[in-house]
């Protein structure tokens, strides 16, 4: 079981409030954590990541266990914490404004 | 008693003004989507309860809403806009190629007859449908394909394709405007599609007279006479009487004739709106007043309509979608602002009077007549 936590508007978009709980099939990454979100919430397709070419939208961070993942490989591992669900997989929207 | 509802798409969500047929109280409903960016909301002529609005984030990109009930209820639809086949290149601002690439849904027009047929006008330029209520989306590839499209720039606003005109005497008919290509008109229902901008002059591009390149900012029709198109362009207010295959200039005695929307009455086809803006360079009304030109001539003879209207210190600027009338009698006209101020005129124009004053920058203004 994983744990995700979606920003305010995305949140709003899925109609969820707290923090989600993901059943994600094989080797937590990534990929395998955001298919499931976007099976569970098809709303939410192409607003973490675009829709053709599933990479991150410019503006969506990926933070967990005080790390910022955003930049690691869609396929790589999660951290052993977020895979065993004692820690959340973090979708942020980016700071922005001045 | 029929009534109105106003949709309005403002920077940072839509909201939703009703009122009945005086149209002199009014509730105010938002916002929705609150923080997104709607840049368009509109309703079927088919079916009233049917809605679609284009929503958008820079962090989370398009969301497509639909509701079935009014605005009530509302739930996301498709956002997946593929080009069709070989994506091709525009020019860039710097002259080079570039790929097409999707940024947003700045204009839904729904179908005239049918409640699950929709079509979205996009930036990067392109023209799509849907047909199942806005859970797929399909691209008219035949617009992209014109053999000037490799030309196409964009304007400063991004290359949109932001005003879609179904044509109601002629089924199959499509006019649709691009910043900065100009009108292309199909007769094929989107299969194929000719520029119709033959009488267009802009000094801003190398060929004043180009038959494509213009910066239009958007075109408008009365049902009733559909082959008469008004024109809003980067500067001029032009008419054609042929269906578009030319126009001619109508600014007359216009204070300034740039602007962004244009609209005509509902009952008058020759009478049309327009919102004079000083210049592309300030963006701002002229004078500090903020005043609708109204001409019951088609054109050419303006009258200034100011009564309700701030006429000293007022600097906003009217989008080129947010201007819309309904089809009571007489006719009400509306219109929002950058300021954040949704304008009504129940008498066609004679008098105004704010339904808000304080919403986030409009973006768009469009109205459902109730019955």
């Amino acid at each position: 079981m994983i744990r995700v936590v979606l920003p305010a508007h995305l949140r709003t978009l899925a109609h969820v409030d707290g923090e989600l709980k993901l059943d994600v099939e094989g080797q937590a990454t990534q990929r395998s954590v955001l298919d499931a979100l976007e099976a569970c919430y098809p709303m939410l397709r192409g607003t973490i990541r675009d829709q053709l070419t599933q990479e991150r939208r410019p503006f969506v961070r990926f933070f967990a266990c005080e790390e910022d993942l955003s930049h690691e490989l869609p396929d790589a591992p999660l951290p052993d914490a977020v895979a065993t669900g004692i820690e959340p997989f973090l979708v942020v929207g980016a700071m922005a404004g001045g | 008693m029929s009534g109105v509802r106003v949709l309005v798409g403002t920077r940072k969500g839509a909201f939703v003004l009703t009122s009945d047929g005086r149209r002199k109280q009014w509730d105010v409903t938002g916002p929705h989507f609150g923080g997104w960016e709607i840049y368009h909301l509109k309703a079927s002529p088919a079916d009233p309860n049917r809605l679609y609005a284009s929503q958008s984030s820079s962090w989370f990109g398009q969301v497509i809403q639909r509701s079935s009930d009014g605005g009530k209820t509302w739930e996301a639809v498709g956002n997946k806009f593929a080009y069709d086949g070989d994506i091709g290149t525009h020019l860039w601002y710097d002259g080079t190629p570039r790929p097409w690439e999707f940024a947003r849904a700045w204009h839904l027009e729904p179908s005239l007859t049918d409640p699950d047929t929709v079509y979205a006008g996009i930036q990067d330029a392109a023209l799509f449908r849907s047909i199942d209520g806005g859970q797929t989306w399909q691209e008219l590839p035949g617009l992209r394909k014109h053999e000037s499209a490799s030309l196409w720039q964009p304007g400063a606003g991004g290359m949109c394709l932001h005003t879609i005109l179904l044509d109601p005497s002629h089924p199959g008919r499509i006019f649709i405007a691009i910043s900065a290509a100009g009108v292309f008109r199909s007769d094929d229902d989107g299969q194929t599609w000719r520029p119709m901008n033959r009488g267009l002059r802009s000094e801003q591009i190398p060929d004043p007279t180009a038959e494509v390149g213009h910066c239009v900012h958007r075109i408008a029709m009365h049902r009733s006479r559909p082959s008469v198109l008004f024109m809003q362009k980067h500067w001029d207010v032009m008419r054609s009487d042929d269906a578009g295959e030319s126009w001619r200039e109508v600014s007359g005695n216009l204070p300034t004739d740039f602007g962004f929307p244009i609209d005509v009455h509902a009952h008058e086809p020759e009478t049309i709106y327009v919102v004079p803006i000083k210049s592309d360079s300030e963006h701002y009304l002229p004078e500090g007043k903020l005043r609708v030109y109204r001409s019951r001539t088609g054109g050419n003879e303006w009258e200034a309509l100011t009564k309700g209207l701030p006429q000293s210190h007022c600097y906003v600027n009217v989008l080129r979608d947010a201007m819309a009338v309904d089809s009571l009698d007489p006719c009400g006209v509306y219109f929002g602002t950058t300021g954040g101020q949704v304008y009504a005129s129940a008498d066609a124009g004679d008098s105004w009077a704010p339904v808000v004053r304080d919403l986030p920058s409009v973006v768009s203004v469009e109205v459902q007549t109730l019955p």
